[in-house]
C-alpha cells in the first residue's frame, strides 16, 4: 500500500510536536533542551575556557569542539554501548561543520568552546534535534554568532516527500525510504548540514528542500522564543 | 581531572558555619535539598527515572536483554550498573573513559541493588543454561551540584520500579511492546554522611565536596533500617562513635528519600 497518509495523521510538511527550553543545566555557561516527538536532546556549552593540552591551542582564534552522544538507554532495542562510536564521531563532525562557519571566536584566542550534545531519548531525527539544542545553548552562553541553526530531516517514504520522519517511518518496510537531515541558517536560507541515505531523485530532493522551509521557520521561531524567555524571567 | 581549587579561608568558613549546626547555604546539617522523583521519562528505555536534588539532576534508565547465563549459575540472570559523569554536567568532568569517581559510584549503587536483593536473579531465568534476562542500569549525571551518590541510587531504584519486560516472540525481543513489570523485591537507597572537622552532615553541595575529609555511603533497604551496603570514602578515619551516629542519621534520612520515591510521578509509557 502506498504511503499517502502518515501513520500519526501528520501532514507531509508537518513536524512532530516541538518543545524548546533554555537554561536547563545550571553548571553550564549555556544550555538548552530540544524535543521533537519522542526525540529529546540536551546541549551544554562550556567556554570559552582554557584548552589543554597546550599544543592544541590556536593563537589566532578560539577552538570549537562538538560532541554528539546517545545515552545508553536512549535507543529502541539494545542498549547503546557508552563511549564514542564511529557513528557518534561522524555526527559530531558534521555538527561541528554546522557551527564553525557561524561562530566568531576571534576574540578568544587559545581558548576552547565545548559543546556537549546528549540524546536522552531517540525516535529518529536525533542529529537535527541535537543541532537545534546546541544552537540555542551556544546563543545562551553568549558566544558571538551570525545566526542560529535550525534543523529538521526531510525525505520520502514511497512516493511521498515529507518532513521529520520518525522511527516508524524510517523503518517502513513496504516502501522505499530515504532520510535527509538538513540544517539551515534561517536568516539566509544557507544549508550547513546535508546528508542523505536511501534512494531519491533530484526532483524529490528539491521538493524536500522546499517543503522543509516552513517547518524550519517554525523551529527557528520556537528557538528564539525560548531564548527570549530565558532573558525575560521565563527561565526555569 | 581538574579539581575545584581548595581554598583555606573557604574551608574555615565551612567549619565555622558547621559549628552552628548550619551549612553555608543555611541548611541544617541533616537537611536534604528539595527532592523530586519523576518516573518513566524516557520512551525508549524499559524503565527510567529522573531525580532532581536541588540543582543536581541525575537520570537513570534500564535496558533489558537476553543473554546466556554465566556457566556457574545456569539458572540466574544478572544486572550491570554503569555510571557516566557526563562532561555536560560539570566543568570538572572530562570526556574519555570512565574515571575512578564514576566507577566507584556505579559499584556502590550496584552493591546496594545486588546485595540488597532488589532483584531475584533466579526470576530472570528463561531457559536453564541457555537464556536469561540481563538488566542494564545506566546512570548519568545531567547537572552535578553535589551528592551524585544518593541521587544515583534513588534514580536507579526508581528506574527499576518503573521497568517493564519487553515482549518476546519466537525468541526475539520485541522492544516496541512491553508486558509485565520487572519484579522488585526491595528498594535500596543510599544516604551519604560526610565529615568535615568533627561535623557530620548529609547532601553535600559541589562547592562543599572538595573539603569533605571522609564520607560514609550507607545503603538502606527499608524503614526498619536494614543495611545492604557500606562504602567509606576519603582519607580521614572515622571513630566508632561517628559511624554509629552516621548510621542512625542515614536511616532517619532514608525515610525521607523513600517518601520522595513513593511520591514519584509517572510520566508517559
Amino acid at each position: 500500500m502506498a504511503y499517502t497518509k502518515r501513520h500519526d495523521g501528520r501532514k507531509m510538511d508537518e513536524t512532530r510536536p516541538v518543545e524548546a527550553e533554555v537554561g536547563v543545566i545550571k553548571n553550564a555557561d549555556g544550555s538548552a533542551r530540544f524535543k521533537i516527538g519522542d526525540t529529546e536532546a540536551y546541549a551544554a556549552v562550556y567556554g570559552p575556557r582554557e584548552l589543554y593540552p597546550s599544543f592544541l591551542k590556536n593563537p589566532s582564534q578560539g577552538t570549537l569542539r562538538c560532541y554528539y552522544n546517545m545515552l545508553p538507554f536512549s535507543g529502541m532495542g539494545n542498549r547503546v554501548r557508552p563511549g564514542p562510536s564511529r557513528r557518534s564521531k561522524e555526527i559530531s563532525l558534521v555538527t561541528h561543520n554546522c557551527f564553525q562557519p557561524i561562530v566568531d571566536l576571534r576574540a578568544f584566542p587559545n581558548t576552547v568552546v565545548d559543546v556537549y550534545i546528549e540524546l536522552t531519548d531517540t525516535d529518529a531525527g536525533s542529529r537535527c534535534a541535537g543541532i537545534c539544542a546546541a544552537s540555542m545553548a551556544l546563543a545562551h552562553a553568549g558566544v558571538p554568532m551570525k545566526d542560529l541553526v535550525s534543523a529538521v530531516s526531510g525525505g520520502k517514504v514511497g512516493k511521498s516527500v515529507l518532513v521529520d520522519l520518525d522511527y516508524k517511518e524510517e523503518a517502513y518496510e513496504n516502501e522505499e525510504v530515504s532520510d535527509m537531515p538538513v540544517a539551515v541558517l534561517p536568516r539566509t536560507g544557507e544549508i550547513v548540514l546535508l546528508q542523505m541515505d536511501g534512494k531519491i531523485s533530484v526532483d524529490e530532493i528539491k521538493k524536500a528542500l522546499k517543503i522543509l522551509k516552513k517547518p524550519i521557520e517554525k523551529i527557528y521561531e520556537l528557538q528564539k522564543t525560548a531564548l527570549k524567555n530565558s532573558f525575560t524571567g521565563g527561565e526555569k | 581531572m581538574t579539581r575545584t581549587n581548595v581554598n583555606k579561608s573557604f574551608r574555615a568558613h565551612l567549619l565555622n558555619k558547621l559549628q552552628t549546626d548550619y551549612r553555608f547555604d543555611n541548611r541544617k546539617k541533616e537537611e536534604y535539598r528539595d527532592i523530586k522523583v519523576e518516573l518513566g521519562v524516557i520512551s525508549k528505555a524499559e524503565g527510567s527515572c529522573r531525580v532532581t536534588l536541588g540543582d543536581t539532576i541525575v537520570l537513570a534508565g534500564t535496558k533489558l536483554g537476553i543473554e546466556r547465563p554465566y556457566p556457574d549459575r545456569p539458572d540466574t540472570g544478572s544486572i550491570t550498573v554503569n555510571a557516566e559523569l557526563l562532561p555536560m554536567s560539570s566543568p570538572d568532568f572530562e570526556s574519555g573513559p570512565p574515571g575512578i569517581q564514576s566507577i566507584e559510584l556505579a559499584r556502590v549503587v550496584d552493591r546496594s541493588i545486588r546485595e540488597g536483593g532488589a532483584i531475584d536473579f533466579k526470576k530472570l531465568s528463561i531457559e536453564h543454561g541457555e537464556k536469561a534476562w540481563f538488566v542494564f542500569i545506566d546512570i548519568v549525571s545531567m547537572n552535578n551540584d553535589g551528592n551524585l551518590m544518593d541521587a544515583a541510587c534513588l534514580a536507579a531504584t526508581g528506574a527499576l520500579l518503573n521497568t517493564k519486560y519487553p515482549n518476546v516472540k519466537d525468541g526475539i525481543i520485541d522492544y516496541k511492546n512491553h508486558g509485565k513489570d520487572l519484579e522488585i523485591e526491595a528498594q535500596p537507597l543510599l544516604v551519604t554522611v560526610n565529615k568535615i572537622g568533627d561535623s557530620l552532615f548529609v547532601d553535600a553541595l559541589r562547592a562543599e565536596e572538595p573539603y569533605i575529609e571522609a564520607r560514609l555511603s550507607i545503603g538502606i533497604l527499608d524503614d526498619k533500617g536494614t543495611i545492604c551496603a557500606l562504602q567509606k570514602g576519603g582519607t580521614t578515619p572515622f571513630t566508632e562513635e561517628e559511624i554509629a551516629k552516621a548510621l542512625d542519621l542515614a536511616i532517619l534520612k532514608s525515610k525521607e528519600l523513600r517518601k520522595a520515591l513513593k511520591g514519584g510521578k509517572t510520566g508517559k509509557k
